[in-house]
């Protein structure tokens, strides 16, 4: 599956794309299979994300998202090293996900 | 220190500014990314892995306690409560957004700061020891030429748009304590039958292609320092390759034409120069130097008498191991370790930076330097007051025992916030650190330094380690070369690969392999390096590949 991702423009923060907007979880990235640069390129013209770009995904057993590569899933993730400053502060083996 | 004057000052404020007003023409619409990057670059805005990352410049090294708070203070405003202290004696903050950076170079300006050149291909912040002013063996402080180089560096127009980044060191020592051989330009001051000059070495650096300076010149008249320095960008930014930002740093250039090649170009360019009158008036030196005097601690509150410290045995460990002489008497430099057992190195809270900028104002002439190493250094100690000051680090975890020993590890930010790294460094640290803490093998291992980059950028000086760790992707999955024999210092050497890479805790495992067999074969005083030299490098393949 292919999935887009890139910065908020403001906020600097990963986000990904859902199908109609934008999102901080990469559980919520849609597969966009040939339409992303298309999508990248008005997304990034309406000032909504900065530095677009596609990457290679998967599904899981239970059909979670996750990113091809290990640098998209730390992105995804959060620093390994700062639990407390991942999407997932609460589970302190979320670093796991990534390896 | 330095203070700034008028110049300096409207400088750093019309490029906050002008910057504010490239930031809202960014967000509304009328720059596209494509115009402000450039822009941002040169204002130290870089979008990293997570977020956009600010690297603050901070010359060679040096804060006063009201710059640490300022320091403390973005961190807790604009970012998360911690900033990274970099190898480049700067500190960068991980989670900054667009729209506050402005309002955070207009903080950093209220205090004599910025992040200009702190990226793009111009001269960086300059780097220099960070015992200058306080080692007995310097032949003058290298401040004030480090300064004169910074002021001659900041928005030159002919050197802004150089073939790639280049990096100054400055030292004023036999020994080096700056890297200085590993810099696009080194530079020691040295003395010759009375008179004060510089020796310019050229073409050293790490990252892709690390080579160690040649000397270029073995003297230069400190009145004709500037004049040689532009000479030596001249020749690279007429010669130096811009079609290929892999061969583009001077290194390439000076192994390519040959040092003696590179001189002569050099030579004819700095006897034009001299006729055209370019160095700074002497009195300009003069004035940044009386900025540079000797600590003053008159003003501090007379000593009061002080209960011993809380754990004498842990106290007289740090002061072993973290305390360093002073060229004046009663006096000792104070290393304030960023490497706690299983910490991130280089990064401190911002409630660690305020005690460290309390220690600076009180106990070290209101004055504290980022080591190139990922440490902070107390320049100017009263020894009489360094229980007391033990005291207040310990209180706050700032007191780690362990300078150049193996838990004292560089390392750059790698793959958990670095978009250009292949493979995590921070992790590889922590498990080292823990490994060796545990073990207690640390101390006995004495000097070690152990040094870790998460790519072939090579901004964890992996080079330069006695043991050196390079993180590399191998089809998507972590993998870590092992290198020895490296050193940054007077004896400078380029670490040489083990054989065949690691995983992460196969990585871990071979430091402790290496360091045993230093255990097992050290001769009397050897460090692990002199006995690695002695040894050569088949007794260690053999311990770590039988």
């Amino acid at each position: 599956m292919k999935l887009l991702t890139g910065n908020d423009l403001r906020t600097g923060a990963v986000i990904w794309w859902t199908g109609s907007n934008w999102s901080p979880h990469v559980a919520e990235a849609a597969d966009i299979g040939s339409a992303g640069e298309e999508i990248a390129a008005r997304e990034e013209a309406a000032r909504r994300v900065v530095a677009p770009y596609l990457i290679d995904g998967e599904r899981g057993p239970d059909g979670s998202v996750r990113p091809g590569h290990i640098k998209d899933r730390i992105r995804a993730l959060g620093p390994t090293v700062r639990p407390d400053l991942t999407l997932k502060p609460a589970d302190p083996a979320a670093g796991n996900w990534v390896i | 220190m330095y203070a700034y004057d008028q110049y300096d000052q409207a400088m750093v404020d019309a490029r906050v500014a002008e910057f504010r007003d490239q930031v809202a023409r960014r967000l509304d619409g009328r720059l596209s990314e494509d115009q402000f990057k450039p822009l941002r670059l040169m204002n130290g805005l870089y979008l990293q892995l997570h977020a956009y990352m600010l690297r603050v410049a901070i010359p060679y090294g040096t804060l006063n306690a009201r710059q640490m708070r300022a320091l403390a203070d973005i961190a807790e405003q604009y970012d998360r409560g911690y900033g990274h202290f970099t190898t480049r004696q700067n500190i960068q903050y991980n989670w900054i957004k667009l729209a506050d950076a402005p309002d955070i170079l207009a903080d950093l300006a209220r205090v004599e700061m910025h992040a200009i050149q702190t990226s793009g291909n111009c001269i960086r912040n300059i780097s220099a020891d960070h015992l200058a002013g306080a080692a007995a063996d310097e032949v003058c402080d290298p401040r004030p030429y480090a300064e004169l180089l910074r002021q001659w560096s900041s928005f030159h127009p002919e050197f802004s748009a150089l073939p790639r980044k280049f990096k100054i060191a400055v030292i004023a020592s036999e020994a080096d304590r700056a890297a200085m051989r590993l810099h696009d330009i080194g530079i020691r001051m040295v003395e010759r039958e009375g008179t004060l000059g510089a020796q310019f070495y050229v073409g050293g650096g790490m990252g892709r292609t690390p080579m160690i300076a040649p000397l270029i010149r073995d003297f230069v008249p400190v009145d004709q320092f500037i004049t040689y320095a532009e000479a030596c960008l001249r020749v690279y930014n007429r010669h130096g390759r811009r079609d290929n930002k892999y061969k583009a740093r001077i290194k390439i250039l000076v192994h390519e034409l040959g040092a003696d090649e590179y001189r002569r170009q050099v030579e004819e360019e700095f006897a034009h120069l001299l006729t055209l009158g370019i160095e700074p008036p002497r009195a300009e030196l003069e004035r940044i130097k009386a900025h540079f005097g000797p600590p003053i601690h008159a003003e501090l509150p007379p000593l009061t008498a002080q209960a011993g410290p809380s754990d004498p045995a842990a106290f007289a460990e740090w002061r072993a191991a973290n305390v360093l002489p002073h060229k004046l008497p009663g006096h000792v430099a104070a290393v304030i370790s960023l490497k706690p057992i299983g910490g991130i190195p280089g990064d401190a809270t911002a409630e660690q930076m305020r005690v460290i900028a309390d220690c600076a104002a009180l106990y070290s002439a209101d004055e504290c330097r980022v080591m190139h190493t990922q440490n902070i250094l107390l320049p100017h100690v009263r020894e009489a007051d360094l229980p007391a000051l033990y005291a207040r680090l310990a209180d706050a975890g700032l007191a780690t025992a362990n300078l150049d020993q193996v838990g004292d590890i560089i390392a750059c930010p790698g793959l958990d916030y670095c978009s250009l790294a292949n493979a995590r460094s921070i992790p590889v640290a922590q498990k080292i650190s823990q490994r060796f803490a545990a073990s207690g093998k640390g101390a006995a291992l004495g000097e070690l330094k152990l040094k870790i980059s998460g790519c072939i950028n090579a901004c964890g000086h992996h080079h330069a380690g006695h043991i050196g760790i390079l993180g590399v992707d191998r089809k998507g999955t972590e993998n870590y070369q092992l290198l020895l024999g490296g050193s940054e210092a007077e004896d400078a050497a380029l670490g040489k690969i083990t054989g065949p890479g690691f995983d992460e805790d196969g990585i871990v495992d071979a430091v402790e392999t290496v360091a045993d067999l230093y255990l097992a074969r050290r001769e009397a005083g050897e460090r692990f390096l002199d006995t690695y030299r002695r040894l050569g490098m088949e007794p260690f393949k053999e311990a770590l590949y039988g």
